[in-house]
């Protein structure tokens, strides 16, 4: 008796329908267009693969309908592009069997789109084609008959328009059709001979007589290897058999690998043949027209540096009054619970925790939404991989391709969405070299601990009527800092733990359309609702640590002289008869209080304990154990070391460090700190570049790691990326502190 | 025998063969670069590496380097 499992009533099991297709067709408009909004989105467990489930309704019936990930060929080549063949051969128990499979195909491009699918349709599913882009088709003068393509594939072609949503229901209604239907037989494209090899081979042990055909087939066609490690486990009699069948076969003129796609393309000529009638002359499009400006040698690189320029000042200038929003609308809520809740943890824990937790992972949707608007546009309008044609060569010599170049550039606004953008990216270890050196650009959060360090300690001399400053010269450093290291990690990285083959850059350059706003969208709400859900729970669970860090213990001993003096005053405050002097003085005199409060509690705290605890650790860095605490306490953030340093010398931690007042204050107690046994001071030059210099290489940002432990799929890499980039940071402020004091001596 | 990598911007050629049978001439073959087929040389980049191509209707971009692996016949 069959299984539910098994079972071909599809009124008992809902039906899954697989989405393959090449990169470039529309798959993911489709997607969306057939599932809406019922998407979910996680991660194959051990590879880097999205797994992307949606929900179709049609006729009353619901179906399961997964995205595979774009691509021109099912030949895996590497345990990422194994998952959408496992998937398609209901080899993977993490996935329900595929009963159909909706092939998308661009139409002026069918040519090369039909050697995917003479792959799809040896699986031996049910399959729908539908095509896709008839409008581009006809722009460029061809003519598609198809019902005759529908004949001579043996499966049903339905033309859509997946961007208008136009031929949708026919799609549905057809994949409904071809799930009731016996698959017919299809022939092999390949030889005879081919055909033998691979009997023989399904014959030669229990695991290749086991497996698919499909993937004994594969067994014989991939000479990169992989597959035999996977299939056989490196079995010698296997990959003896293998190489003779190999041999025989290029004997007879049948040379693996060249005879699949010989094979593959022959049966694609084949089955076009009065298929697409095209003009005698290939039409200019305006695709092309526009192509021959924008890979032009000064206007192609002049139009590319004004998009980047565009891009980057955007995300700055457009995120941050959105930031500043969600600051505001934080503190409001802030207030309202502190309005409604006694003082004391809860409050504390609600209001700085929990409250400044969510804060800290809202804050980062503004720049997600904006970078992804760009990226969304250029990806769907074409231009992305216009990019990566133009940067490809500068990229190289660090031994990535041209797809790390916007990945990197996002990263100096901010590396979260810049981390998030190297999806594009589809070599594993470009990938991750990529992630791995994001985060060493200078994002937009180290710029306040640079200003006001800066405006401290660097000074204020200027040449040639005021263009060169050393201030400026020192912002510049910084960054020039990051992209050094990073491209001195990124060379060194490639020739150590991500070492390997230069990965082929073979890319297609689409035709340019205009992007279509539901994708563009689409794309930005996912981006943003993926980062909240799967990074924002650490985020939040880090925020509450380090509160708790902060808030712990509570020593009534020393803190309570100062409480009374407080309650004391806002006594006072309460008395009839104040002149609004008074009552001005008594309200500074109660902040002051207030302030020097936290200051205590903050010094006394696990937080400032350990501060005191690593002193002899920073030391050798020019810091004291103030420094050492507001370093711990800037985990979650960088830039929360400006506010940390702000409460540990009483001034509160409402510091706003873009206003001019509070930075100069801020700036004079660094000036006036001095270390506790003595007169000396605490900051000079030296000191100052050294926290400087640790904070532009460290890895002081729970976000990024976070959005690199979703994207890597893996604690490995976001632990790796946290180490070497505390080590490297650690490493330069010493030398540029010890460096620095002989110097000034 | 030419290279696919010196045939000038403008140029078509028909492919005779790909050297190799690592990932990079199976990566070839996949996106249509078989015997026979014809490809024309449509410009390069303006760092002058890659190269971009036109063939089976669409373009594609290789680097100088994998188009050095692609021998062809130039077409008159």
């Amino acid at each position: 008796m069959a299984t539910i499992a098994e079972t071909k009533d599809f009124a008992i099991r809902q039906a899954t329908i697989a989405l393959v297709g090449n990169p470039n067709t529309g798959k993911s408009t489709l997607f969306g267009a057939l599932a809406g909004i019922r998407q979910r989105v996680g991660n194959y467990p051990g590879v880097t693969v999205e797994k992307k489930l949606g929900q179709m309704n049609h006729a009353g019936r619901k179906f399961q309908l997964i995205d595979l990930p774009g691509t021109y060929s099912l030949a895996p080549r590497s345990l990422d592009e194994m998952v959408a063949v496992d998937v398609l051969l209901g080899r993977r128990g993490d996935v329900s069997p595929v009963d159909a499979v909706i092939c998308i195909v661009d139409a002026s491009n069918l040519e090369r789109n039909l050697y995917l699918v003479s792959q799809v349709l040896a699986m031996g599913l049910p399959t729908v084609i539908a095509l896709n882009m008839m409008d581009v088709a006809r722009t460029r003068g061809l003519a598609i008959d198809v019902d005759r393509l529908s004949r001579q594939l043996g499966v049903t072609v339905v033309p859509i328009e997946a961007h208008r949503r136009r031929g949708l229901d026919d799609l549905k209604q057809a994949v409904l059709a071809a799930l009731d239907q016996p698959v017919a037989g299809r022939p092999s494209p390949f030889p005879e001979q081919f055909e033998s090899e691979v009997d023989a081979l399904a014959a030669l042990s229990s695991t290749t007589a086991a497996a698919p055909r499909y993937l004994t087939e594969r067994l014989l066609l991939d000479t990169t290897g992989y597959l035999a490690h996977e299939l056989t486990h490196g079995d010698q009699r296997a990959a003896g058999q293998i190489a003779a069948a190999r041999q025989r076969l290029a004997d007879a003129g049948l040379p693996v690998p060249a005879v699949e796609a010989m094979a593959r393309y022959g049966w694609v000529a084949q089955t076009l043949a009065g298929v697409v009638s095209r003009p005698s002359q290939r039409p200019v499009t305006l695709s092309d027209r526009i192509d021959r400006v924008l890979t032009h040698r000064v206007w192609g690189t002049l139009f590319f540096a004004l998009v980047m320029l565009a891009m980057f000042q955007s995300v700055f200038v457009w995120a941050g009054p959105a930031m500043d929003w969600i600051d505001g609308l934080m503190g409001a809520a802030g207030e309202m619970i502190g309005a409604w809740l006694p003082e004391g943890p809860l409050r504390s824990l609600l209001i700085d925790g929990v409250i400044g937790g969510f804060g800290s992972v809202l804050v980062f949707l503004p720049q997600i939404f904006i970078l992804f608007f760009f990226i969304s546009v250029l990806e769907d309008c074409g231009y992305m991989a216009r990019a990566a044609f133009l940067m490809d060569k500068l990229m190289s010599r660090v031994g990535l391709s041209g797809k790390s170049f916007i990945p990197l550039l996002s990263s100096f606004a901010c590396a979260v969405p810049g981390v998030m953008a190297t999806r594009v990216i589809e070599n594993r270890r470009d990938r991750l070299t990529t992630i791995l050196v994001a985060p060493l650009m200078s994002c937009s959060a180290r710029l306040p601990v640079y200003t006001v360090l800066i405006a401290a300690f660097i000074p204020d001399r200027a040449w040639l009527a005021g263009v060169l400053s050393l201030q400026g010269l020192t912002l510049t450093a910084m960054y020039l800092l990051g992209i050094v290291v990073a491209v001195g990690m990124a060379i060194l990285l490639k020739r150590s733990l991500l070492k390997g083959p230069t990965p082929p850059f073979v890319m297609e350059l689409p035709s340019y359309k205009l992007p279509s706003p539901g994708t563009v969208l689409h794309r930005m709400a996912d981006r943003g609702w993926a980062f909240v859900r799967r990074a924002g729970t650490l985020i939040v669970a880090v925020s509450i640590v380090v509160w708790a860090l902060l808030y712990f213990p509570r020593s009534e001993a020393v803190t309570q002289p100062l409480a009374d003096r407080l309650a004391a005053t806002k006594a006072e405050m309460n008395l009839p008869d104040l002149t609004t002097e008074q009552l001005t003085h008594l309200r500074a005199e109660a902040a002051a209080l207030d302030r020097e409060f936290s200051g205590i509690q903050q010094r006394q705290s696990y937080l400032g304990r350990m501060g005191r605890f690593i002193e002899p650790v920073v030391r050798p860095l020019g810091w004291d154990w103030r420094i050492g605490c507001a370093v711990i306490a800037s985990f979650p953030a960088r830039e929360v070391v400006v506010a940390t340093l702000g409460v540990i010398y009483n001034l509160g931690s409402e510091l706003d460090v873009a206003a001019d007042a509070d930075r100069t204050q801020l700036a004079a107690a660094l000036q006036q700190a001095k270390w506790d046994d003595s007169e000396r001071p605490v900051y000079n030059v030296p000191v100052a570049l050294s926290i400087m210099v640790f904070f532009a290489l460290c890895a002081q940002c729970a976000a990024t790691l976070a959005v690199i432990r979703r994207e890597t799929n893996s604690w490995f890499w976001p632990t790796f990326t946290f180490v070497y980039m505390t080590s490297l940071a650690y490493l330069a402020a010493l030398v540029t502190y010890q460096v620095g004091i002989r110097l000034a001596s | 025998m030419m290279r696919l990598a010196e045939l000038p911007v403008g140029q078509s050629a028909r492919v005779c063969s790909i050297a190799g049978v690592d990932e990079l001439s199976i990566r070839l073959m996949e996106m249509g670069l078989t015997p026979g087929v014809e490809i024309r040389a449509v410009g390069k980049a303006p760092l002058g590496d890659p190269l971009e191509f036109e063939l089976r209707g669409y373009r594609l971009s290789v680097r100088r380097q994998e188009a050095g692996r692609v021998e062809i016949e130039p077409l008159t």
